[in-house]
């Protein structure tokens, strides 16, 4: 177990070095530096101002050894000009100046706080959904929900978003525009700020949840030891919840890993909708401002947390089913 | 029937299980049976018409008593065993006919109240005890769970139940084997636990559908003794249903051949190995290895194939495969069904005469069976 742990953390570490290498080359390549320099020296530039936007920058020095002075800062810290940026640090943003590890740990709030609403939202009516079609399977409540969830996982966000700020604030008046506030604020304000954006990413991502749970406890229903459990007297819930739904856990857990990866690096397209700033609106900005620094947070951070979210995930397998070992 | 070949201590000899089962109650008349069917039919609706896997089925098992079901794959022993429960599907099955058990009609009963019986008073246990057992919690827990269930009892008297029962069915070190999973267990302790989980609630009926087929022989011997005692010690009525003659007689009192989703023969289990009066049985008896007589006897495996359910064929359903169809006068095999003629629980549902069926036994079969 810990042998299996240590080896998947040194795993993590080496993919994101690979992935971090990646886009910093990437940036590089497709003349990111330019586009930063002509940003910075503005309309004007002379060859001589140019060299020192990129001396300032720290553009000038080879491309590795800008490289390893990134990944060594991260945990050594150090300074540039004349700020000292201590770990985590991830440099200062070509853009505005700022410390790139407060920007995202500034961003990642909002983020997380997405998520987690909306996981607890699709997880709940999604899997609820499903274990109901496959109790009625072949009946009219099965043929309700898996309509249900097809109709609404094939709505676009950028279609559904814009769709309920219409109805819900602007014609109905239910809610105010969505908005960030803090959780230790203010939690009612920040559960009803962030509803219509959990309502959109739950109705796209439920429909997964949905068409899983279902198929997989209709397989699970029709192993051989659900008919011992019925030949052993056990209650339709018995049978179903504490027997089926166990069975299908495994898959569900596997895409829920993968769901919370992609949400905790930012859902690029709710944030935008709904003027949300999180990480997705962050990655957004750094591209289009050429901004390294910031980039290389960004992803590194988004890296993190899809592997470490999967992570999680290779230890559910063990904990759902015993037959599965780590190593 | 080639899955007997693997079995050595199964000839039809009747000499162990004399011995074995002598004090097994009586047989009654049958008409106050413990459990009792009547005319079962069980038809399933499908794609390509209505298939009749069970058409006219007639048997009683008695308190302390075994009865055995034996037959090819697809002549309607499993499913017969799944209706008596209640767990065919529902949705595309018809039944008709009579299950008494204890007095009540099981078929015409609402789940909620079959729930109550299953497990509690009619338990089962399945072939593969691999795939019977949920791989996601542990032996002790499945066992308690029907224990918790129907005798309400608390999590630690089921959990001290649990242990008791492997005890019972002789595994090691209960205390600790109660918190292992199946796939931690070989195939002959899985079966010992499936045994353990459906005799938890001390039931009146154990229905066993193939419990040894996939077991090794050695094991399946073990499994055999164990259900044996267990019956003497608890007194239950076991339907034990098998493709293997073997096993049967090593197991039952009571024998019933079925075919094509009726009974063909019936009697007790000297009656029907020692002196079988159906040119099924008959079949079904010469295609076994002999491993005490002449090795050199062949086998006569039944030829022809078992008829699709779906359209069986007219008058005895076994005719297209029967040696004997002409022996009979005119078309009778042909057009019409014979009907199995009870007395004194001795029947076969044959249109041979008595005279020819007991000439060809003895000049015909019973040299194949040394």
């Amino acid at each position: 177990m810990l042998r299996f742990l240590v080896r998947r953390l040194l795993g993590v570490a080496a993919i994101l070095l690979v992935v971090s290498l990646i886009t910093f080359y990437l940036f590089f390549a497709a003349s990111g530096e330019d586009s930063v320099v002509r940003l910075s020296c503005g309309k004007n530039c002379t060859p001589e101002m140019r060299e020192t936007v990129r001396h300032n920058l720290g553009l000038t020095k080879p491309l590795l050894e800008q490289y390893w002075i990134f990944i060594s800062g991260i945990f050594a810290g150090r300074n540039i000009g004349e700020k000292t940026c201590n770990f985590p640090c991830l440099g200062y943003s070509f853009a505005n100046n700022q410390n790139v590890s407060h920007t995202v740990a500034d961003r990642f709030p909002t983020t997380v706080s997405l998520a987690i609403g909306a996981v607890v939202l699709f997880m709940t009516l999604g899997i609820g959904l499903g274990i109901l079609a496959a109790m009625r399977r072949g009946k009219k409540t099965d043929k309700v929900a898996t309509g249900f969830a097809l109709l609404s996982g094939s709505a676009p966000i950028y279609v559904l978003g814009p769709l309920f700020i219409y109805l819900f604030v602007q014609q109905l008046g239910w809610m105010d525009r969505p908005q960030y506030h803090q959780f230790t604020d203010d939690p009612f304000q920040w559960a009803s700020g962030l509803l219509l954006p959990w309502i959109c990413l739950m109705t796209i991502h439920m429909a997964m949840y949905v068409r899983l749970t279902r198929s997989t406890m209709v397989d699970v229903l029709s192993e051989d030891y659900v008919r011992t459990l019925k030949a052993k007297g056990l209650s339709g819930r018995s049978v179903y919840i504490k027997h089926a739904f166990r069975g299908a856990l495994s898959p569900i857990v596997t895409v829920l890993g993968v769901d919370i990866g992609v949400l905790m690096s930012g859902t690029i397209i709710t944030e935008s909708t709904f003027s949300l700033h999180g990480i997705g609106m962050l990655a957004v900005t750094s591209v289009t401002d050429s901004d390294l620094p910031m980039m290389m947070g960004v992803v590194v951070i988004a890296a993190s947390f899809t592997m470490l979210a999967n992570l999680v995930v290779d230890l559910l397998y063990a904990v759902i089913d015993p037959r599965v070992r780590l190593s | 029937m080639a899955a007997s070949t693997d079995t050595t201590a199964d000839q039809p000899t009747g000499k162990a299980e004399t011995a074995k089962k002598a004090g097994a109650p009586a047989r009654s008349d049958g008409s106050d049976a413990f459990l009792s069917v009547r005319d079962l039919r069980v038809h399933f609706s499908t794609d390509d018409g209505v298939v009749k896997a069970v058409d006219g089925l007639s048997f009683d098992v008695e308190k302390g008593r075994t009865l055995g079901i034996v037959g090819e794959s697809g002549s309607g022993k499993s499913v017969s065993s799944l209706t008596i429960l209640g767990l065919h599907n529902r949705e595309k099955t018809k039944i008709e006919g009579e299950i008494r058990f204890d007095g009540r009609e099981l078929i015409t009963m609402p789940e909620r109240k079959l729930r109550d019986l299953r497990g509690r008073r009619i338990s089962m246990i399945f072939q593969d005890p691999l795939t019977a057992l949920s791989p996601f919690y542990t032996v002790g827990e499945q066992i308690a769970e029907s224990y918790r269930r129907h005798l309400g009892a608390n999590r630690s008297d089921a959990h001290a139940r649990a242990i008791e029962m492997l005890d019972r069915v002789g595994i090691p070190n209960p205390k600790t084997r109660v918190n292992d999973y199946p796939h931690h267990f070989s195939g002959g302790m899985r079966q010992r636990a499936m045994i353990a989980m459906s005799l938890v609630c001390d039931p009146d009926l154990l229905i066993a559908d193939e419990p040894t087929t996939a077991l090794d022989v050695t094991v399946q011997a073990q499994i055999l003794d164990l259900l044996r005692d267990l019956q003497d010690e608890f007194g239950t009525a076991i339907l034990f249903i098998t493709h293997d003659l073997g096993v049967i007689a090593q197991m039952a009192h009571d024998v019933l051949v079925m075919y094509a989703g009726r009974s063909v023969e019936k009697g007790t289990v000297r009656e029907v190995l020692k002196n079988p009066r159906h040119p099924y049985t008959w079949g079904l008896l010469s295609s076994m290895p002999n491993l005490s007589g002449d090795v050199d006897v062949p086998l006569r495996p039944v030829r022809g194939t078992p008829p699709s359910l779906l359209a069986p064929p007219p008058g005895c359903p076994f005719h297209p495969r029967c040696d004997y169809a002409d022996v009979v006068g005119g078309e009778r095999c042909r057009t019409e069904p014979p009907l199995l003629a009870l007395s004194e629980g001795r029947g076969t549902a044959c249109h041979l005469s008595a005279e020819d069926k007991q000439r060809i036994f003895i000049d015909d079969v019973r040299p194949l069976l040394g």
